[in-house]
């Protein structure tokens, strides 16, 4: 038993063990703490270090009008060591974007670097910046903008979230763009708008599923304005469904129909240039083939002209003249303006493959003299047209400007036989099936097609076909060419329940006609090329 | 200052003036100051992250600091009498508080440590840590010449009582700060220094082994007893703010730290000191606390009154032991606790004990001996070297 004293002395005593104990105890702490102070710094936030891309180039239109250019932008990542509190912070986010998926695992993740949104609005941004989370980092960032919308989209192309071409212009020039240089096409964005106008006032009278189109320069192959609807806004290209984005002008191919009488006819021409004209075809029966028979749309039911046959669109009329040209003329005047392989020249890469008879037989020479059996794009159509309706030499497709550049163009048929073209274009206007293509003063010529889809059960449809026209202007000596094809349009009161293309795309082409007289300030010219 | 009070001045200010740590005083001054500066770089971002004015939590600990200061000189002159019977009604109220709490209180982060009183909220804990001690110094000094044993069957019965209402919380953490300042205590007080290396041994290796050994075990103990800690998440983020902020630091108010933790102005004071301001800082508040326990302990050494070696030597404990769990959770040494830093950490039930407990240990290791005799003769017989 202690007295208190003892005790007392006792505790004095011990306090200096208490006194070492938390001594030892700090100078470990202490000594910790310079431990921990020299290890290396802990990674640095923000480590991802990809080069910003250098400004890509604009594409430009013909006359300078801006058609694609990079405006400075923002995306948005998150440093996720940074957030104290993914889940709250993935709600926020979740409110701004909410088509951005999991953000709650983004923000979870053990990484300096995460991409949340690429190319957010000024709005966007701001209310991120409201959420006040440090971790939530924006990153300078060019965008492609497209300020003419929809307007030629499936010519300009598109580029994807990392400012790379994925179509049209901006894939096949991309390096060029990249390098920060301009491209500038040949479209007039206002041609351009007013060929989409019209084709898509036609697909809406009558109610088409598509459409496509083109304004061809003839004396140099300039595509002037090319048009594929339904269209899509390029800015945001992903969003838009396939069928939009497909390049109907370009990529499809087509069976047109009567539109290729143009072509057997120019082949008879050249074949028979003495005939020519003076020639007569017997359309009063059907014309059997084997098991084929060949039948006129409205049987004029007489023996008719060249120039008949062609102004009235008689099928007989034109495999009658293809039987004479015979098989190995007409191919190769098909393969001379280029019908029988995709377009060689043109620098984009969505060129389609025409489909040709193969094997090619003689009931073949038939059928393609009025566009039956054989299917090419619309641009590579209106380019063999502007040769034959223009100054019979084939000039490929432009759609990029080269200044300076000499004109590559290689005569198909004869200065003269282009000459009769043009007369007998300009008679189906006047008094053929495309009457509802006439602009006083204009001197429109050109030629209609119909033609019947394939079904799906092999045959054709009659329910559902294609309806274009071909034509040039002024016909005495065409300097442009304009191609109208509407998919699937169905009749109406206002046509009597036709859809031909006399109903639907000649009208379409006159109203395009006069847009560009008005556009290209053309004065209007009396018939025989004096003014009036 | 020191030209005010002539030492023959027999008032009761001059009395403390030189009887007083002043070299203590000051290292608490000292840390307080320091406490306001982290806050104020620490807490706007909290704030603000939890939808409150940026100077919420600085405004409210300014307003604090004050009545906390007068508190600290208030309780350093009070004789050992006075303290322990406000030690005495603190404990009966704050025990009041912690059963209290278990009933009414809110539930934060998987705990009940809150009650809210006249619209603040109180933390009962606190208060009971510094109380518990000096009762228990009390109830094993009281009884001399009656019964050696019923004080201090009456200290471990507070203790336990304390112990079991903390850990149905549960707090964890105050249970072992609380345990150590008293098993200090009766290291003090004569318990043979066998059972307690024993008993300290036994209880720390038991909890050691189970707790890293067993992997289900120790996440089942981090998922009871702190949900917060379920992972490392805490403890990287404050070695990665220490290590970036290397010996000088990356500059006060540029750390980030105190974004990425939930509790950075409170649980990781010293993560966020250390980053901003380096290892420099951080030894600097090691060192305040150190110079504080080291001259308290010093002091007791000499005292002639056995109950105040005792709860002296209790409350120097309870503050060496807080530093040391909050040092060692951001440092990495212990699994991670949430605990305040004394003085540095928000907190205004934490800044009033801590304050407490400052003034109770100015009180505790004052030297009384005759006034009016030099300052070499104060010291009393063979105490000091």
């Amino acid at each position: 038993m202690h007295r208190p004293s003892d005790t007392l002395r006792q505790a004095q005593g011990r306090t200096a063990l208490l006194r070492m104990g938390f001594a030892l105890m700090f100078l470990i702490l202490a000594l910790r703490a310079g431990e921990v102070a020299s290890w290396p710094p802990p990674p640095q936030p923000h480590p991802y270090e990809e080069p910003q891309r250098p400004r890509r180039g604009n594409i430009v239109d013909a006359r300078g009008a801006l058609l694609a250019t990079d405006i400075a932008g923002q995306s948005l990542y998150a440093d996720p060591h940074l957030i104290a509190e993914p889940d709250t912070t993935a709600q926020a986010l979740a409110r701004i974007f909410p088509n951005a998926g999991d953000m709650t695992q983004k923000l979870r993740q053990d990484a300096r670097f995460v991409w949340l949104a690429r190319h957010i609005s000024p709005a966007q941004a701001r209310a991120v910046l409201e959420i006040g989370e440090p971790g939530l980092v924006f990153r300078a960032e060019p965008e492609r903008v497209y300020p003419q919308g929809p307007l030629a989209a499936h010519l300009i192309g598109h580029t994807d979230v990392d400012g790379r071409g994925l179509a049209g212009v901006e894939r096949a020039f991309d390096g060029a763009l990249a390098a920060g240089q301009d491209v500038r096409l040949t479209i007039d964005i206002r041609l351009q708008h007013a060929l989409e106008r019209e084709i898509g006032a036609a697909m809406e009278t009558f109610s088409a599923k598509a459409g496509a189109g083109a304004i061809l320069e003839i004396a140099t192959g300039r595509v002037l304005a090319g048009a594929s609807l339904p269209d899509f806004d390029p800015a945001r290209a992903g969003a838009a469904s396939a069928d939009r984005r497909f390049n109907r002008l370009t990529l499809g191919v087509y069976e047109l129909g009567s539109l290729f009488k143009v072509f057997s006819t120019a082949a008879f021409l050249e074949a028979y240039p003495k005939e020519g004209l003076a020639a007569r075809f017997d359309t009063r029966e059907p014309l059997r083939s084997g098991r084929f028979v060949i039948r006129d749309y409205h049987p004029e039911e007489r023996i008719l002209t060249t120039a008949e046959v062609f102004e009235h669109s008689s099928n007989i009329g034109a495999a009658l003249m293809a039987e004479r040209v015979g098989t190995e003329r007409l191919k190769a005047f098909y393969a001379a303006l280029g019908l029988l392989e995709p377009m060689p020249a043109w620098p984009l890469s969505e060129v389609g493959r025409p489909l040709v008879p193969r094997p090619w037989r003689d009931i073949s020479t038939l059928t393609v003299s009025y566009g039956h059996g054989i299917a090419v794009s619309p641009l590579q159509l209106a380019t063999a047209a502007a040769a034959v309706l223009g100054d019979g030499r084939l000039r490929a497709p432009k759609i990029v400007e080269e200044i300076g550049a000499p004109v590559a163009a290689r005569q198909v048929l004869s200065t003269a036989t282009a000459q009769t073209m043009h007369t007998l274009a300009r008679l189906v206007v006047t008094g053929g099936t495309a009457k509802e293509a006439d602009v006083l003063g204009y001197a429109i010529g050109g030629k209609t097609g119909t033609a019947e889809k394939p079904g799906a059960t092999g045959g054709y449809d009659s329910t559902r076909i294609i309806s274009s026209f071909v034509g040039v202007f002024p016909a005495h000596a065409p300097r442009y060419l304009i191609l109208i094809m509407v998919d699937e349009p169905k009749g109406t009161k206002a046509s009597y329940g036709y859809a031909t293309g006399g109903w639907v795309a000649a009208p379409a082409v006159a109203r395009l006609v006069q847009s560009m007289a008005h556009i290209l300030m053309i004065p209007p010219i009396g018939e025989s090329g004096n003014n009036v | 200052m020191a030209r005010a009070f002539s030492r023959a001045d027999d008032s009761l200010l001059a009395r403390w003036w030189w009887t007083v740590d002043r070299v203590s005083l000051a290292a608490f001054g000292a840390l307080m100051l320091l406490g306001l500066m982290l806050v104020a770089t620490a807490s706007p971002t909290v704030a603000e992250r939890i939808s409150l004015p940026p100077y919420y939590f600085l405004f409210r600990h300014a307003v604090l600091l004050g009545p906390c200061a007068f508190a600290v000189l208030g309780l350093s002159a009070l004789g050992p009498r006075w303290l322990c019977r406000g030690a005495c009604l603190l404990l009966v109220a704050a025990l009041a508080g912690l059963v209290a709490v278990l009933f009414t209180g809110g539930e934060v982060k998987g705990a009940q440590r809150w009650l809210s009183l006249a619209g603040q909220s109180v933390q009962p804990s606190e208060f009971a840590k510094p109380a518990l001690i000096v009762v228990t110094a009390w109830a094993v000094t009281r009884p001399y010449g009656v019964s050696l044993t019923w004080g201090r069957r009456a200290a471990v019965g507070l203790w336990a009582v304390t112990v079991a209402l903390l850990l149905a919380q549960p707090d964890l953490g105050s249970s072992v700060q609380i345990t150590a300042a008293v098993a200090a205590v009766a290291v003090l007080a004569g318990a043979p220094l066998r059972l307690a290396g024993f008993g300290l041994a036994a209880g720390a290796g038991g909890l050691v082994a189970a707790y890293h050994a067993l992997p289900h075990v120790r996440s089942r103990v981090d998922r009871f007893w702190d949900p917060a800690s379920g992972d490392t998440y805490q403890v990287d983020r404050s070695l990665e703010a220490l290590s970036s902020g290397g010996f000088f630091g990356v500059g006060p108010g540029h750390g980030a730290v105190k974004a990425r933790l939930p509790d950075a102005h409170a649980d990781f004071m010293l993560a966020v000191a250390g980053e901003e301001m380096g290892a420099v800082l951080v030894w600097a508040v090691l060192a305040l606390f150190a110079l504080i326990l080291w001259r308290g302990y010093a002091r007791l050494a000499a005292g002639q009154d056995m109950f105040a070696v005792l709860a002296g030597g209790g409350l120097l404990a309870l503050l060496g032991v807080q530093v040391a769990t909050h040092a060692g959770s951001a440092l990495a040494l212990i699994p991670a606790k949430g605990t305040t830093l004394p003085f540095l950490s928000y907190g205004g039930s934490a800044l009033l004990s801590a304050s407490l407990t400052a003034g109770a240990i100015l009180a505790f290791t004052r030297i009384r001996g005759q006034p009016g005799l030099s300052r070499g003769t104060l010291t009393p017989r063979g105490a000091w070297p």
